[in-house]
Parts: structure tokens; C-alpha cells; sequence
């Protein structure tokens, strides 16, 4: 090649070299590199792929563009300091990744039973309305992918709504630091229930309406039933978890397997994929499932904010941060403590040597990472067309793929 | 099954001396296997349908350090049908005695997952996975010099005439100097404190 002469494209075939040799693929067939700053990767993510003709016969990702180093800043920090990088993994639904984080330390430090229980019902509901907030832009952006433009502005109209919610609480829009290891920031704002309610009654008829117009479309399922179909087997020997493995039929769901935090006592249904328009495990099952978890969502969000006005409800001397440990020191101990998030079953494996306020090791388990995995298994001997469909239907933040 | 049920089946099935040690206290007991014999245990606890782990969570490189010399890694798995979980650990050397990455088998065969795991646990903290279909780094560039988890790492000044250390910068332009810079810059006291 006559540019690879430049030093920099010397760099670039150094840095992150094809995995295919297009002197070895069989003719006729083509290596094509989609991304990394390709719109439907949502992210910086580079599929390297080889077609023959429009059928897409092997796809490799390329991943690590967004590397910030996670592992080794939590290993620099304190427990407590580390809460505002979490949040920047899955920057889509951050309060979810700062609950698992933050049970995950109590849980070392042994006060996981002690936290009010106010607080906890504060985290369910805040992070019910930021797994909302996600499920909306996956399902938005998806539909844009695959060319409607309608839904993404309506579910972005709906979103901003959980945007400012979100807002009020912790006066940040995405990266919260709102939970903290033994309580919270702050108190709900006086109103925050109230309005909260309003919300919910308002969205209830809003799901109807991402029924009629994106999932009973009649080119949105062309697009996506029997697309990247895949089996549940599969899906669990690759490590899948969440939306992506609920829809290929598995009642897999850590909110009830483990019963963390307030889940228990709280009633909702785990939706499941049962290829209603193509195949168990299609595309469209996963984004029906997201869209059936929203109003299971809204079912815990409303039982919440009956609780916090009743039971659990605002009293003056109350203070979120009562039980925050002063001294963040865990005894030298091995923990992996996972949660349900967004996207599914985030992880944080801890080694703290007990001498110290930062971690030995903290390594975070992406639900992402492993849900992109099976792309090249999903993906194989679909159309190019098919393959932004299956990518985007992942729903992958490269944030907390990467790390 | 309990920890100790699945403790007593693996020395059942491997004999005691593939269990080199073990670790039963709250909240995460722990085995520790011998290292030649873990894709043979992870084989046989994947596919016995007494045990049936049938889904790896997670698997994690670590470093101990020069002066411990170990290195570890760990296997969370779990059975979906059961409900019952498993952490398996294997301890090896930092580096063999002739210098080069130390050697693991891979789980990779067994589950799919753990091939994209071992990429990152090879590119982060160094440990060739034997038998791994494609043992690439994955997070860092393919030309990335040294395992950025290894506890005597050290950062380039450049790469590919990019500035990789921007060691001084907070204090250059006026900023609190933050946690991070107890690695980067020995100069300023750790976050450790000691009692």
C-alpha cells in the first residue's frame, strides 16, 4: 500500500493490527472495517469484518478505544473516591453501577444490614428511574440505527423527564456520586415524591404508545424478528447476562436471584423473550424485553414512592448519611459482589488487605463486555444490513465494555 | 451444594492433592487448585450434573508483587439450575524461571466467556493462557510494552510520540494534586496510612 510509507499509518497498523489477512480470505470475499466512529457502534468500538457480497461470513471486534483504566484507579483510591470513575463506566444508567458498588463495600465492611431503610428504598427508586432512562436510549437509538426517527425523539422527549428528576436529586444529569457507601448524598427534595408520581402516571401511557409506534411496526419487525437469533445455551456459555440473556428465554435476574438491597420485599415480574414475531432470542425479543422492564420499573418506582410516603416517610432529624462509615477500611477479605444494571450482571471482585483505605485489587466485570462477546457467533451469515440490527440491539456502552 | 460438599466432590474425583489449599471463611470461601489441573477441574465441575457450572461470572488476573513474587488468578463460577457458587483460585509464579510470562491453562474451551476474560487478565496483568485460541491483547494497543496491572510497572514517557505521563500537571497549572499521583509521582504521600 503506497500511505502506508507515513510513519503514522505505520503507527495505526502497528497499534491495533487486522485479525483477518486479506491475503488468506476466500476470494470473493471482502474485509471491510466498520467503525470505530461509525454511529451505530455507539462509541468508539471497530468491527472488522468480512463479507462476501452483502453476507456478513465472520465479524471481529476490536475493542479497547475507550480504555480509561479503571482497574488501576481503583486500586488507587480510596473505596469512597472511586464512586464518581463508577459512575463513568456505564455513564447511561450510573446509579445503577454506584448501588453495586456501594452494597458491594458495605458488604465487606459488614454494615449491608444496617442501612436505613429509607436510603435503600431512595437507591431502588433513583436507580429503577436511571434503568428507565437507559432502556429508553437503547431502544431510541436502536430504532434510529435501523432508520426510524420518530421514537428516538419521542423516548429522548420521555428521558429528559427522568434527566431532570435525576437532576433535582443529585444536580447532575448523568455522573451522579448521589449514593454513597453507607447512605446517600442527600435527601429526596421536599416535592420530589409528589412530582415523582406525576411522572409515573404520565409515562404508563407513553409505553403504549413505543408499543404502537416502534414495536408492532410492521418495518420494525421485518428489521429485526429472526435477526441474531440467539440460542439461550449460547448465551449463557458466553457469559451473557441481562435484557440480552432474558430474552432468549431465562428467567435470570439478580434483583430476585440474589435479593439485594429492598427487592425482595418488593413485587415485579422478570419479562422474558418468547419470540412472539420471529424466534426466541431475535433482536425484537431483546428490545421487547427492555420495553416490558420499563413498566416493571415503573411498578417498583410507584411501590417506592408509596413506601417513602408512608411507611418510610420524610421526617426532620432524618440524615442520609448517618451510617456512612467514617473510616472506610474493610478487613482483609476477597469479595465478588454483582448486581443487576441496565445492561445485566456488573461485577466487582475486591481484595482489600485490611491495612489499607484502598483496595488491593478491584477488578469490575462488564455485562457489556461479555454480551458483545457472542457477536461473532450471533453474527455470522447475516446481511450487513442485519448486522448494525444485531449490534445495536446488544446495547452496549463502550464505557464500561472498555473500562 | 455447600462449599464443603464441592470441596469433598473435586478431592473425590482429582484426589486431595489437587486442592493446595482452601479458605472457608465468610463472605467468600475459596479453593486454591494446582495450576496444571484447573481446565480438568473446571471441566469436570462444568459438566457433572451434580455441580453443573454452567456460567463463569468472572475471571480475574492478579498481581501480589515482587516481593510476594505470586501471582493469581480467580474463578467465580456459578450454576444457574442450582443456584450455588464457586470461587477457584490458582497461585503461580510472576514469571517463570526463565523470565517469560507464567503459564495457566485455559478455561476458554469450557466457557466461551473466559476467552475474552484471559485476553484481558494476558494484556492487563500478564499470564499466558496455554491452549487460548487467540491470546491478544485486548484493551491496550497490540504494541503496548508491559502489563499495566503489574505491581513494578512502569509507565513509557511516550508512545509513538504521544506524552503518556502528564506527571506534573496539576501542579504546573495550579490544581490540588490528586490520589493518582502517589503512583505516578513517588513525591507525594500515598493514600495508605498505616496503623
Amino acid at each position: 500500500m503506497a500511505e502506508s510509507s507515513s510513519p503514522y499509518t505505520q503507527y495505526l497498523l502497528q497499534s491495533e493490527p487486522n485479525f483477518f489477512d486479506p491475503e488468506k480470505i476466500c476470494p470473493g470475499e471482502m474485509v471491510i472495517n466498520m467503525g470505530p466512529q461509525h454511529p451505530s457502534t455507539h462509541g468508539v468500538l471497530r468491527l472488522e469484518v468480512i463479507t462476501d457480497g452483502e453476507i456478513v461470513t465472520n465479524v471481529m471486534p476490536h475493542i479497547g478505544y475507550m480504555h480509561r483504566c479503571f482497574e488501576k484507579h481503583a486500586e488507587t483510591r480510596a473505596y469512597n473516591q472511586t464512586i464518581p470513575y463508577v459512575d463513568r463506566l456505564d455513564y447511561l444508567a450510573a446509579m445503577d453501577s454506584e448501588h453495586v458498588w456501594a452494597m458491594g463495600v458495605e458488604k465487606m465492611l459488614g454494615i449491608e444490614g444496617q442501612i436505613p431503610k429509607r436510603v435503600e428504598h431512595i437507591r431502588v427508586l433513583v436507580a429503577e428511574l436511571n434503568r428507565i432512562g437507559s432502556h429508553f436510549l437503547a431502544i431510541g437509538t436502536y430504532a434510529l440505527d435501523i432508520g426510524a426517527y420518530t421514537p428516538f425523539l419521542w423516548l429522548l422527549r420521555d428521558r429528559e423527564h427522568i434527566m431532570r428528576l435525576l437532576e433535582w436529586i443529585s444536580g447532575a444529569r448523568l455522573l451522579y456520586n448521589y449514593i454513597w457507601i453507607g447512605g446517600l448524598y442527600y435527601d429526596l427534595p421536599i416535592g420530589f415524591e409528589e412530582r415523582c408520581q406525576e411522572f409515573v402516571q404520565y409515562l404508563l401511557p407513553k409505553l403504549d404508545d413505543l408499543n404502537t409506534i416502534l414495536l408492532e411496526n410492521k418495518i420494525f419487525i421485518d428489521r429485526t424478528a429472526n435477526v441474531g437469533i440467539l440460542p439461550l445455551d449460547v448465551g449463557i456459555n458466553y457469559g451473557c447476562s441481562g435484557p440480552m440473556l432474558r430474552s432468549s428465554g431465562l428467567k435470570y435476574d439478580l434483583r430476585r436471584i440474589d435479593g439485594y438491597s429492598v427487592y425482595p420485599e418488593l413485587e415485579f415480574d422478570i419479562p422474558i423473550g418468547t419470540g412472539i414475531m420471529g424466534t426466541t432470542g431475535d433482536s425484537w425479543d431483546r428490545n421487547y424485553v427492555r420495553a416490558l422492564e420499563c413498566r416493571e420499573s415503573l411498578k417498583i418506582i410507584s411501590q417506592c414512592l408509596d413506601r417513602l410516603q408512608g411507611d418510610y416517610k420524610r421526617t426532620p432529624d432524618f440524615d442520609p448519611q448517618a451510617m456512612c462509615p467514617k473510616k472506610i477500611r474493610p478487613k482483609e477479605q476477597e469479595l465478588y459482589f454483582r448486581g443487576e444494571t441496565a445492561r445485566g450482571e456488573l461485577g466487582f471482585f475486591f481484595r482489600s488487605t485490611g491495612k489499607s483505605d484502598i483496595p488491593f485489587r478491584c477488578k469490575r466485570r462488564s455485562p457489556c463486555f461479555s454480551n458483545l462477546s457472542v457477536l461473532s457467533e450471533i453474527a455470522k451469515g447475516c446481511m450487513i444490513s442485519d448486522l448494525i440490527a444485531i449490534v445495536g440491539s446488544i446495547d452496549i456502552v463502550l464505557g464500561e465494555l472498555d473500562g | 451444594m455447600t462449599f464443603e460438599e464441592i470441596r469433598n466432590f473435586i478431592i473425590d474425583k482429582f484426589g486431595s492433592e489437587v486442592v493446595v489449599r482452601e479458605h472457608n471463611q465468610a463472605p467468600q470461601p475459596y479453593l486454591v487448585i494446582e495450576t496444571a489441573r484447573i481446565a480438568d477441574v473446571c471441566q469436570e465441575l462444568f459438566s457433572n450434573p451434580q455441580t453443573y457450572f454452567d456460567y463463569l461470572a468472572c475471571l480475574t488476573g492478579l498481581d501480589n508483587g515482587p516481593e510476594a513474587g505470586t501471582l493469581e488468578v480467580i474463578y467465580n463460577l456459578y450454576s444457574i439450575p442450582y443456584d450455588h457458587q464457586l470461587t477457584l483460585k490458582v497461585v503461580t509464579e510472576r514469571l517463570t524461571p526463565a523470565g517469560a510470562l507464567p503459564n495457566v491453562p485455559t478455561v476458554a474451551p469450557i466457557w466461551k466467556t473466559a476467552d475474552w476474560h484471559e485476553r484481558e487478565a494476558y494484556d492487563l496483568v500478564g499470564i499466558n493462557f496455554t491452549g487460548h485460541p487467540d491470546l491478544r491483547r485486548i484493551l491496550c494497543v497490540d504494541d503496548w510494552n508491559g502489563h499495566p496491572l503489574r505491581r513494578d510497572y512502569e509507565w513509557p514517557d511516550y508512545y509513538h510520540g504521544i506524552k503518556v505521563r502528564y506527571d506534573n500537571h496539576n501542579e504546573v497549572n495550579g490544581f490540588k494534586g490528586e490520589g493518582l499521583a502517589s503512583t505516578i509521582n513517588p513525591g507525594l504521600p500515598p493514600l495508605v496510612n498505616e496503623n
